[in-house]
This record gives C-alpha cells, sequence and structure tokens, in this order.
C-alpha cells in the first residue's frame, strides 16, 4: 500500500560501499602509524599540537562496536555510546562486516556510521539473510534472499558512561532506525503488514570502572519481524510493542572485553514463533582503527526452524 | 700556570659543592615539613584518601612503586606527541613526586600531597577532553609496562576519572 510508493534510491548501494571502502581506505594508514607508534611509545617523535587533532580522542573500547542494524553499541544492541572515536569536540567515523552464520540461515551485514562532537550517531547498513536450504523447502528457491537497509540516527541525550565515575548516572541516548526490506509482497503474504518500519530506542550506558564492568540497557518500541528481515507488523500482532535489550561487558585488559547479551523481540506473526535472541562475545579492539568481535549466538526460532544457534564474526575499521 | 688549574677547579667544586649542599638542604627542608598547599575556593580535594584501598597500594609496589611508575610515565608522557607539548616545559622531577604523593594519598599510603589543586595545577593549559583520556592512556601504558594488576588500575583510575571536571578547561 503505502509502501507502494516508496521509491529505492539505486545509488544508496554504491553510496554505502563507497562509504565504507573510504573509511577502510582511511583507515589503513592510521592502523599502521599507531602499531608503530605503540611499538616506539618511548622514541621521540615530532611535537604536535594537541589542538590539530580532529578524531581520536576517546579511550580504546569507549566507541563499542557496530550492532547487527549499524549503530554504535554491541553485537545484538545498540548503546548509548556514540561510535566512532571522536570526541566532545572531534568527528569519528567506521565501518563494519558481520557475518551471522547459524544452523539453517546466515545474515550478512555491512555499513557505516560517522559520529560528531561525541554527540550524534549517523548510521547505514544493509542486512542480507540468507535462506539457504530453507528457502528450497518453502519454494522460494535454495539460497534465497531478503536484504534489508536500515538507516539509523542517535543522540546522546545526558550523562556520561565513562569519566564519570563518582556518579551513579548512566550515558543516556535516544535512536532510531528506519528499516525497509526488499520482499515486500513475499512479507505480507506470511502476514506482515509492511515491508517497512521504524524503531525507536532509549540507551542507558554506564561503565563501572572499579568492577571493570559495562552495563547496558535499551528500550526498544518496534514492530519489526526478525529485525524487520519478515516485515513490519503482523496478522498475530499488529503496531509496535516495548522490547527490552541488555548488554554486560567485563574488560579483561584495555583491549578485550567479554560479555552477553539479551534481546527481546515482538512475536507478531502466525506463521512462527519469534523467540528473543542472545549472545556471548569476546570483543579485542588493539587500536582505535580495528575492533574484531567473535561471539556465540542463539537466535532461536526462525521460521520452520527451531533453536537456530550458531557463530558471530564483526570486524570494524575506522577512527 | 701548572698551579693555576687545580686552584681554579677547587673554587668550582667549592663552588658546586656549596650549591648542591644549598640545594639538598632547601628540598630536606621542603620535604620534612609536607604541607599542602592553599586550594582554589571551591576546589575538590585533589587527594581523597580512599582507605579502602590500601591492597591497592600494595599492588602497586607502595610509594617505591609509584616513584618508579612515575619515572615510565613521564618518559612516556614525553614520547607522546599529545602529551609532550603540556610536559615538556616542566620541572620533571616535581610533577613526577607529586603525582607519586597523589597517589599514594589516594590509595591509603599515608603520603601528604604537596603539589597544588586539580584547577590550580592545569590552569596554565588549555585541556580538552581528547588531551584528557591520551594522559589516561599513556598512565594505562605506564601501569601495564609497571606490571601493575587491571583491576589495581581500574580502581585507581575510577577516583581519578572524575577530576575531569576539574582538568578540562575547554
Amino acid at each position: 500500500m503505502s509502501s507502494k510508493s516508496f521509491v529505492r534510491p539505486p545509488p544508496a548501494r554504491r553510496l554505502l560501499a563507497a562509504a565504507c571502502f573510504a573509511i577502510f581506505v582511511c583507515s589503513a594508514p592510521q592502523v599502521a602509524a599507531q602499531e608503530l607508534s605503540d611499538l616506539q611509545a618511548d622514541e621521540p617523535v615530532e611535537t604536535v599540537e594537541p589542538d590539530n587533532r580532529v578524531t581520536g580522542g576517546k579511550l580504546l573500547l569507549t566507541a563499542g562496536v557496530s550492532q547487527i542494524e549499524g549503530a554504535g553499541g554491541g553485537g545484538l544492541t545498540p548503546w548509548a555510546l556514540i561510535g566512532g572515536y571522536g570526541e566532545s569536540s572531534q568527528f569519528g567515523a567506521s565501518a563494519f562486516y558481520t557475518r551471522v552464520d547459524v544452523d539453517d540461515y546466515s545474515l550478512d551485514s555491512y555499513g557505516a556510521l560517522v559520529g560528531f562532537h561525541d554527540r550524534i550517531e549517523l548510521s547505514v547498513s544493509r542486512q542480507v539473510f540468507d535462506t539457504e536450504a530453507v528457502g528450497a523447502a518453502l519454494g522460494l528457491g535454495r539460497g534465497f534472499e531478503i536484504r534489508q537497509d536500515t538507516l539509523g540516527v542517535k543522540v546522546k541525550l545526558f550523562g556520561d558512561a565513562i569519566l564519570e565515575q563518582d556518579r551513579w548516572l548512566p550515558q543516556v541516548s535516544l535512536g532510531v532506525q528506519r528499516k525497509r526490506n526488499d520482499r515486500g509482497a513475499l512479507v505480507r503474504a506470511i502476514g506482515a503488514d509492511s515491508d517497512s518500519g521504524t524503531d525507536v530506542y532509549l540507551s542507558a550506558t554506564k561503565l563501572y570502572l572499579s568492577q571493570g564492568v559495562l552495563v547496558n540497557g535499551t528500550l526498544r518500541y518496534t514492530e519489526a519481524n526478525q529485525f524487520g528481515i519478515l516485515g513490519f507488523g503482523g496478522d498475530r500482532r499488529d503496531g509496535h510493542s516495548l522490547q527490552f535489550e541488555g548488554s554486560v561487558a567485563y574488560l579483561l585488559n584495555r583491549t578485550l572485553a567479554v560479555g552477553a547479551e539479551y534481546r527481546t523481540k515482538p512475536d507478531n506473526l502466525n506463521i512462527a514463533t519469534e523467540d528473543d535472541v542472545w549472545d556471548v562475545f569476546l570483543a579485542w579492539t588493539p587500536n582505535r582503527h580495528v575492533a574484531l568481535t567473535v561471539a556465540y549466538v542463539d537466535l532461536g526460532n526462525i521460521v520452520i526452524r527451531d533453536r537456530q544457534r550458531g557463530v558471530y564474526a564483526s570486524l570494524q575499521v575506522g577512527f | 700556570m701548572r698551579h693555576t688549574i687545580p686552584t681554579f677547579l677547587r673554587s668550582a667544586a667549592v663552588l658546586i659543592a656549596g650549591t648542591v649542599f644549598m640545594a639538598a638542604s632547601s628540598l630536606a627542608a621542603a620535604q620534612s615539613t609536607p604541607q599542602p598547599v592553599e586550594r582554589t575556593p571551591g576546589a575538590a580535594d585533589p587527594a581523597p584518601v580512599h582507605a579502602e584501598l590500601a591492597g591497592v597500594f600494595e599492588d602497586f609496589g607502595g610509594r617505591a612503586g609509584l616513584d618508579a611508575l612515575m619515572d615510565e610515565f613521564m618518559t612516556i608522557l614525553l614520547a607522546d606527541p599529545r602529551m609532550r607539548p603540556f610536559f615538556e616545559k616542566v620541572e620533571h622531577d616535581r610533577v613526577k613526586r607529586q603525582l607519586a604523593e597523589q597517589f599514594c594519598a589516594i590509595l591509603g599510603g599515608g603520603c601528604v600531597y604537596t603539589g597544588r589543586d586539580m584547577v590550580e595545577a592545569h590552569g596554565a593549559h588549555r585541556i580538552d577532553r581528547a588531551d584528557f583520556n591520551a594522559l589516561v592512556e599513556d598512565l594505562q601504558i605506564a601501569m601495564n609496562r609497571r606490571g601493575i594488576p587491571f583491576r589495581a588500575q581500574n580502581k585507581l583510575l575510577a577516583v581519578l576519572a572524575p577530576m575531569h571536571r576539574e582538568v578540562i578547561n575547554r
């Protein structure tokens, strides 16, 4: 209906690819420089005025990684932290590629984000869901794919997650994710109301440094089925509902964190039940330009397959 | 001719010895009566004692460990292009001593911090959050090189981090 009037901008995909490529290219020499300066930290280097630096002001790990829908956060859930390593007078950016490989399906996600003045974060990403053999079983064809594009905005409202260690108050951010998938006819056929939808979320994040623990809680107001892969709204339940997402990360050292996440989801479709998802992860940021996350993830039931568990791996590059 | 050089050396030696003695005695006098200096009105205590962190003080190797940490820290600060402009012109020995005193006092080690409050101590510099974080990072590298356990590092950093309110001034 209303989605018919949606004109898909073909340059969006190319723009996204170009942005990812640009961030990667910009990051590569910085990665080399950073590693060099780490190795040669006790050798004299040329003086640079600190005022000239336009990025890289945040502490390691405090930019988070890129969550599955492209926002700065953990793997499954957005955090209140603004992505990229730009501090309050700087900017930062990152690009990511994530692969989730569970028993009967796989999901690839890639995208980029830009953070301005540690205040506003803009993100763009694409999720590609591969039905593998299930596609054939459903008569869609083996390896039938559903693609979804997500545009995100996040604004830091108040609080400070990292430096305000004598205050309990977390950093709180408000975000929006506008999603649209490319299989409108299919998702309506299985009972969804629309191929596009908007999630609104409120995230609260705090690092409890004495304990070495980072805690995040996110409330998401959404009507997305399976993140939006199976459309929005449904024949069992239509309209938005409030969902909860939580992350806990334990810092092992300056570059390494382990943790777990849990995300509840709506259950809007009659065709299949939709479960909550969780993961346990290990994130490694050797420097401000590379972050590698591996996780064991449980996506629960997806259409005709139960207990979809497997591996999550994500690479982020940026500054 | 052969006597003039030793004469010159003697007077030079006397002069140097005298200077060293005066410097040493004034330093000793200063150290024997450590007094916290006047604070900016409204400024927070720059060295709040956390007696519960006495175990962390041991992890840092006591006062001797903190002195060694500051040698490492200053070396890293001066090699860091982000931090060198702030530290190259200061008296390194004084800053190292006062930082060791400050950390020692905070960690319940019984030292008296003789430096200025955080507003006063940083007033001559324009410092933003990126600068503050860069210093934290260098301190983390120094603590790692000294083999200080990560959990102990974080317990100290958690006390230092709120000082950003008085250190950051732009």
